[in-house]
């Protein structure tokens, strides 16, 4: 059942002990460029993970990877409903040849074998995108109703009941917009529900994309730069927002991110990129004191990486004693040394 | 500030609290010291006219030569006379006409204050005030409309006894692309799928009655639906080869694919008739009687006497009911789960996928549902006009209902009908005028488009509200693709 990451750059951990998406060997190649390079880590059930690493490093490469927008080259992508799913039971399915496969106490689902929207419909893994893909003409509320669309779909009778608004229908569309109204209620704003979505403001539209994935019920939510353009305070309700997707919805969260402040902060798991290759796997911890992950931010000689490292771990101590004592601040705690290692 | 996380503490939730603070602070420190403007002393009247003055200026100097002067072969060269009368009338003319237009209609770029008289009669507040109204009161002027479309034939057969029949059919002819609009604007208003051949689905569902009529000897109501359903089915025939091409790509293969189904009818001749068409279309019956001579039909059991007008009148009702259904299945539609999912394809097709919504699906449903719509108007036309041939199903058809959907704003159910009456209506109206026919139509449709470049209402209804209506300007809904 542990299906722990043998590889020397992983640090090992509770992800590994029933992880709910499991990413093997997956390689993207686009024509003689490889993009995405046999990389393989565990999505922990119920963590916020990060997926890190400088510009170009394939990050994104990955994300649609999993979200069915690419066909990955060669790999293996899992995903897990249940925490009691045997690894006999994951190469049954994958000698099989089928999408999914539902076992005694959940499903598993090889995502490389799916469709994008059934990624979505059936394996439960939503997704943001870096630049906010909202419907910009309808409402707010409207956009959290498209959300919905397959419970909707199903309740409408595929369309021939709702046209005559049965009973069944009616029901099902008062608890859409229930569950509209609960999301605009945390991302704040319910008061703006009756709004064009391309008429609010960028921090609340990223919060809006965020909400509007909520809907779909995800098991695994990937967030592709979800504070990219924020202001500092957006980016802590931003961090408050995921802590509570995951604590309260009980979503697994993947997160693609620059902002160290949110990284470090938040996650509980932290993957890091380079050239398409993973240099580093641990706890926030480990992948800030790793010094290939310096070096990768850095981009310094191999001598001084020792001399970064040691700045690192000093910069570190500093950022813990500072967080202990101010909390949230401007950046949420954020250690000089990695605000430099931003590109 | 902090509702979400409940579970925070204390001093976690003070400190964006006070960088709300801050940036408040920051936020009165900013922009510009308080001046006041000076206050416009040239009226709005004062300024168109001199506006006015200055264009009558403008057309005095060109038409001096054009209209001033005249000359005529005359022996031993040319003679020129003068016409001052006619001068003067042009450049009053353009004097008076720039005027009213000033003051009515455009806008200059002045304040609020100042805006011109016909539009702020027309609405309040910034932006489209035309669409606005509409949008405020369309339940109202939908109903009003209905009520007026249903007492038209009997209006007509009070007002204009020799002109009659000639009137009401023009009423069915605009009823018609008004249902043909209606069913466009599925596909290419709330879909964002831009079909250049929907003339196509109107022609399998004309042809589809004729030839069940010619075979099988059925009568219209029974082969409407029959008719309804062929046209879906080649509507998911054409959605198929479409699903993954967009913009231009998309427009040329359904351009082609209209254009494909009129050359088969005209050369399948065994089959079609080809280019003689096919005649003795037989005439929709009322409950199994007919409207004709003879005291055993429907004028006759009446009492009142037979009168080729009823039988227009009768056409007229059928369209109408055909064309209410489309619009009330419409805006059913928009409401329910499919509707918005099209709505949503429209403005995003990726995000629709990343939510799991099935584009193929949603794209073949508004491909077959919109062709349905066009089978049960091809099936009205052939019963109406009793022959038909592919001559009426040319590729200016499309474009005809095309223009009707784009002029009248896309996905607008109201645009469609004003679009429809204002060129169908107007194009009969001016058939005494042939030759300027297409020249003032020509016109019209570049007028519409520069003054509303995204139709003539073009805001968007949301098609759920949480407390109050807010009408979605133009200028953040997408096209789709192909535009």
């Amino acid at each position: 059942m542990s299906a722990s990451i043998k590889d020397n750059v992983s640090e090992p951990g509770r992800w590994d002990e029933s992880p709910v998406l499991t990413v093997e060997n997956l390689t993207m190649r686009f024509g003689g460029l490889v993009a995405v390079d046999d990389l393989s880590f565990n999505v922990g059930r119920g963590d916020i993970t990060a997926l890190i690493g400088p510009n170009g490093a394939g990050k994104t490469t990955v994300f649609n990877c999993v979200t069915g927008f690419y066909k990955p080259t060669e790999g293996r992508i899992i995903m897990r409903h249940g925490s009691a799913i045997s690894d006999a039971e994951v190469r049954k399915l994958t000698e099989s040849g089928e999408q999914s496969m539902s076992t005694a106490e959940g499903a598993i689902f090889l995502l490389e074998r799916m469709p994008d929207f059934c990624i979505s419909r059936d394996a439960k893994v939503a997704r943001t995108f870096q630049n906010i893909r909202l419907f910009g003409g309808m409402t707010v509320l409207e956009n959290l109703l498209v959300a919905q669309h397959n419970a909707l779909m199903a309740a409408s009778g595929f369309t021939i009941g709702g046209i005559f608004n049965l009973p069944g229908f009616r029901k099902a569309r008062q608890k859409s917009i229930d569950k509209a109204v609960y999301w605009l209620e945390h991302i704040r704003l319910k008061e703006r529900a009756d709004e064009p979505a391309a008429a609010l403001p960028y921090g609340d539209q990223r919060r809006l994309e965020i909400a509007r994935a909520m809907c779909t019920d995800p098991q695994l939510l990937c967030l592709d730069e979800p504070a990219a353009g924020l202001n500092p305070r957006e980016s802590s309700e931003l961090n408050e927002l995921l802590q509570f997707i995951r604590s309260e919805a009980g979503t697994s969260v993947l997160l693609i991110e620059h902002d160290m402040g949110v990284v470090m902060e938040i996650s509980d798991h932290v993957v890091v990129l380079d050239y398409g290759e993973k240099i580093s796997d641990g706890s926030a911890d480990y992948v800030r004191n790793d010094p290939s992950v310096i070096a990768a931010y850095l981009g310094v000689e191999d001598e001084e990486v020792a001399e970064a490292e040691a700045e690192a771990a000093a910069a570190a101590a500093a950022a813990a004693a500072a967080a202990s004592a101010a909390g949230q601040t401007m950046s949420g705690g954020e250690p000089a040394g990695e605000q430099e290692t931003k590109p | 500030m902090s509702n979400i996380n409940q579970a925070g503490s204390a001093d976690e939730q003070q400190a964006p609290g006070a960088l709300v603070e801050w940036e408040q602070r920051v936020a009165g420190y900013a922009g510009e010291p308080p001046f006041v403007e000076e206050p416009q002393r040239l009226s709005a009247i004062a300024a168109a006219l001199k506006d006015a003055a200055i264009a009558a200026a403008i057309a005095a100097a060109l038409f001096l030569f054009f209209i001033g002067f005249r000359t005529d072969i005359a022996i031993g060269g040319l003679d020129l006379t003068t016409r001052w009368q006619a001068f003067g009338t042009a450049i009053v003319v353009v004097f008076v006409g720039r005027l009213l237009f000033r003051i009515l209609l455009w806008r200059p770029a002045t304040k609020a204050g100042t805006r011109p008289l016909l539009l702020r009669a027309f609405g309040s507040g910034e932006g489209t005030p035309l669409s606005e109204h509409f949008a405020r009161h369309s339940k109202s002027v939908g109903v009003v409309a209905l009520v007026a479309a249903v007492l038209y034939p009997v209006i007509i057969l009070a007002l204009f006894p020799m002109k009659d029949k000639q009137f009401i059919d023009l009423g069915v002819l605009v009823l018609t692309y008004i249902m043909l609009g209606w069913g466009l604007n599925i596909v290419v208003g709330l879909a964002g799928l831009l079909d250049l051949g929907y003339v196509a689905f109107y022609a399998v569902g004309a042809y589809s009655f004729a030839l069940f009529a010619q075979f099988f000897e059925v009568g219209f109501w029974f082969a409407l639906p029959i008719a309804g359903i062929l046209a879906a089915c080649w509507g998911l025939i054409l959605g198929f080869p479409v699903l993954r091409l967009r913009g231009d790509y998309l427009a040329i293969v359904t351009l082609a694919f209209g254009e494909i189904i009129r050359v088969v009818l005209l050369n399948w001749y065994t089959f079609t008739g080809g280019p003689n068409g096919i005649s003795g279309i037989p005439d929709p019956t009322f409950f199994g009687l007919e409207f004709a001579r003879g005291d055993d039909n429907l004028p006759g059991l009446l009492g009142i006497g037979y009168d080729s007008a009823y039988k227009q009148a009768y056409f007229f009702y059928i369209i109408l009911a055909l064309a209410m259904i489309t619009n009330l299945v419409t805006l059913r539609l928009r409401k329910l789960p499919l509707g918005r999912a099209w709505e949503a394809l429209r403005e995003d097709e990726i995000a629709c996928r990343s939510l799991g919504i099935n584009t193929t699906n949603t794209k073949l449903t508004a491909f077959a549902i919109g062709a349905m719509f066009g089978g049960f108007a091809g099936a009205f036309f052939a019963t109406r006009q009793g022959f038909i041939s592919p001559e009426s199903f040319t590729f200016m058809e499309s474009a005809l209902i095309l223009a009707i959907v784009v002029l009248g704003g896309l996905g607008s159910q109201m645009g469609v009908v004003i679009a429809s009456i204002v060129m169908i209506g107007g194009f009969e109206l001016f058939r005494d005028f042939a030759e300027y026919r297409m020249l003032i139509f020509g016109l019209l449709m570049v007028i519409i488009m520069v003054w509303r470049p995204r139709g003539l209402i073009a805001t968007r209804e949301p098609s759920a509200i949480l407390k109050e209506r807010q009408t979605i300007s133009a200028d953040m809904v997408a096209q789709g693709e192909g535009h």
